[in-house]
């Protein structure tokens, strides 16, 4: 009876994998051809010293040695971190101020959401030209204020100026983000009980004491998360900067991306590009490794 | 006490709007430039309101055609890839819940990988194929990489919403006689009628806003999408043009800033919870 049983769901079982994979060949052909394996491909090429029309050949670590004594690529790898680092902790930290605040059940909270939704909203390239146009020297608004202000006695053209073209594009990329990280931190700030801050409050903690030992402990999955999603997308940054200096001047704001575009699209190197690539993925593979976990751990926690 | 609780209500406030000035001044800063005549945008004044506001920026852009070209570009690419992705997650995201099996968790593993790999790694081999199939600077070409590109996301939504589906629903169109291709089109696809214009909308915006594979894959000037036109003014020729590129800006934000305030609660909570409890 018993045997026979199993042998029925397994035979139903199998009839029903042969009707899904029908259902998902489409999408895994689709995701295998144009996604999966160029990915696999692209790994690959960057063990190669392949140039667009000539043969692929295989040249084993040689494209890593190169990169090593590669001073632009150093260069890069330098201001991709600074700019992932810093961008990474202000977006989350001020996102986090931002949700703290919009926690609050402040009156027209939910007017304020939608007018903090704008700035991620706005289209990657479109944050560069904005940023722009502000930054422009005889035109832009932080010109026109700082003058007004008396702080400076003649325009400064931000993005070119090797003392202010790191600052002034950390904070176009920052302002993009902010929204992203309060929106999700709001969403993580809602499940906790109202009734736990009435309970600490009753029991005397102050506001700081609400946070670190009610807040902070809930909200750190959800924190890692983010910290970890931001640090991966910022790392893989190239519109905003592209618009807003192309990478200038001199290469100081030259981020991995636009290195490995200028490599492989501007100057043919495909081989090299990839070796970029490869790179970046061992950069991108320690944070998803910790996001993984966190996730992980959260799950096999409940 | 309520004197206290004004005060720091007071105080919140005044932070959230220090937060809402930072955050909206350089959207308004370009709006107003869009509608000033270009001696007031290089006056020096630092005026929102221009004193003598003009439309001919916004005429500048719509007679000049190139943008325009641009946008109808953006469109057409947009639509058709959301249309493909969307006939193609529905089935998929029903396969995956109704049938359990490995293939499940090799595309929810690839959905998460493909949010993160550098993407210059897939298209450089992608730009190769798509030479040799003669689909590089081509509208076809750049539809299929969107497809591509926003299938894994839109599935992972879809997934969820066919989650919540009740199996007694199909089980009773099966009983009446109904295919597996009916009950998805004729009982899931009305259910799941949010969701797919959720999923749509997300879709076509993320190909609306897309950059580097545009920029990579098309060549001609007449086939080029609304961000790439845009950030070749930013160029060589983008001084001169300040008026009508903001003016083109506010344009192009339109769409997404539209789908976001539409969509308010879904990315308010929907995404959220759904990204991080997975």
């Amino acid at each position: 009876m018993k045997g026979m049983s199993t042998k029925r769901a397994h035979s139903l079982y199998s009839r029903k994998e042969l009707g899904q994979f029908q259902l998902l060949l489409p999408v895994v052909l689709l995701i295998s051809v144009f996604s999966a394996y160029p990915l696999l491909r692209g790994i690959y090429l960057g063990f190669t010293d392949y140039r667009l029309g000539d043969p692929i050949v295989f040249n084993g670590i040689e494209n890593y040695l190169q990169l090593f004594e590669d001073e632009f690529f150093w260069e890069s790898f330098r201001i991709g971190m600074l700019w992932t680092f810093v961008v990474t902790a202000l977006q989350v930290g001020l996102g986090l101020g931002l949700a703290l605040l919009l926690n609050t059940k402040v009156r027209f909270a939910s007017f304020y959401t939608i007018l903090i939704l704008l700035p991620w909203a706005t289209p990657p390239i479109i944050r560069g030209i904005l940023w722009r146009q502000m930054y422009e020297p005889n035109s832009g608004a932080v010109n026109i204020m700082l003058l007004n202000a008396g702080f400076i006695d003649a325009p400064v053209n931000w993005l070119s100026s090797f003392e202010y073209v790191i600052p002034s594009v950390i904070i176009a990329g920052v302002w993009g983000e902010i929204s992203k990280a309060a929106i999700f931190l709001l969403a993580g700030l809602q499940t906790i009980s109202h009734d736990l801050y009435e309970a600490g409050t009753i029991d005397g903690a102050g506001a700081w004491q609400r946070f670190r030992h009610i807040t902070l402990p809930v909200l750190k999955p959800v924190l890692a998360a983010i910290i970890s999603l931001t640090f991966m997308w910022n790392f893989n940054t190239f519109g905003i900067i592209w618009v807003l200096t192309q990478g200038g001047p001199g290469g100081m704001t030259r981020l991995p991306m636009l290195a490995a575009y200028e490599e492989g699209f501007r100057y043919g190197y495909i081989g090299y590009a990839a070796a970029i690539g490869n790179v970046m993925i061992i950069i991108l593979s320690v944070m998803l490794f910790f996001y993984i976990r966190v996730q992980l751990k959260e799950r096999t926690e409940r | 006490m309520t004197g206290r609780k004004h005060i720091s209500a007071l105080l919140i406030h005044g932070a959230i709007i220090l937060y809402v000035v930072f955050l909206l001044f350089p959207l308004l800063w370009v709006v107003a430039t869009s509608f000033k005549p270009t001696a007031e945008i290089y006056s020096g004044e630092l005026t929102i309101l221009p004193d003598d506001g003009t439309l001919d920026h916004y005429r500048s852009v719509i007679n000049g055609q190139q943008v325009l070209r641009s946008m109808g570009n953006s469109f057409i690419v947009g639509v058709v890839s959301t249309v493909l992705v969307i006939l193609l997650a529905v089935p998929s995201a029903y396969a995956m819940v109704r049938y359990t099996s490995v293939i499940n968790n090799a595309i929810l593993g690839w959905i998460l990988v493909s949010q993160i790999f550098p993407v210059i790694l897939v298209m450089i081999p992608l730009y190769v194929m798509l030479r040799h199939m003669g689909l590089t600077d081509t509208l076809t070409g750049l539809t299929l990489v969107y497809v591509v590109w926003s299938l894994p996301f839109v599935l992972w939504m879809m997934h969820g919403y066919v989650k919540s589906i009740p199996l007694e629903l199909e089980e009773a169109a099966v009983i009446d006689g109904a295919s597996r291709i009916q009950v998805i089109f004729q009982v899931l696809m009305p259910l799941l009628l949010p969701a797919i214009g959720a999923s749509a909308l997300f879709s076509f915006i993320s190909a609306w806003n897309e950059f580097f594979f545009a920029l990579v894959l098309m060549k001609s000037p007449a086939l080029a999408t609304l961000q790439v036109e845009l950030a070749r003014y930013t160029g060589m020729e983008g001084q001169a043009r300040t008026g009508p590129l903001a003016a083109a800006s506010v344009i192009a934000t339109i769409p997404s800033v539209l789908l976001f305030i539409l969509m308010r609660k879904w990315f308010t909570t929907g995404l959220v919870s759904g990204a991080l409890k997975g």
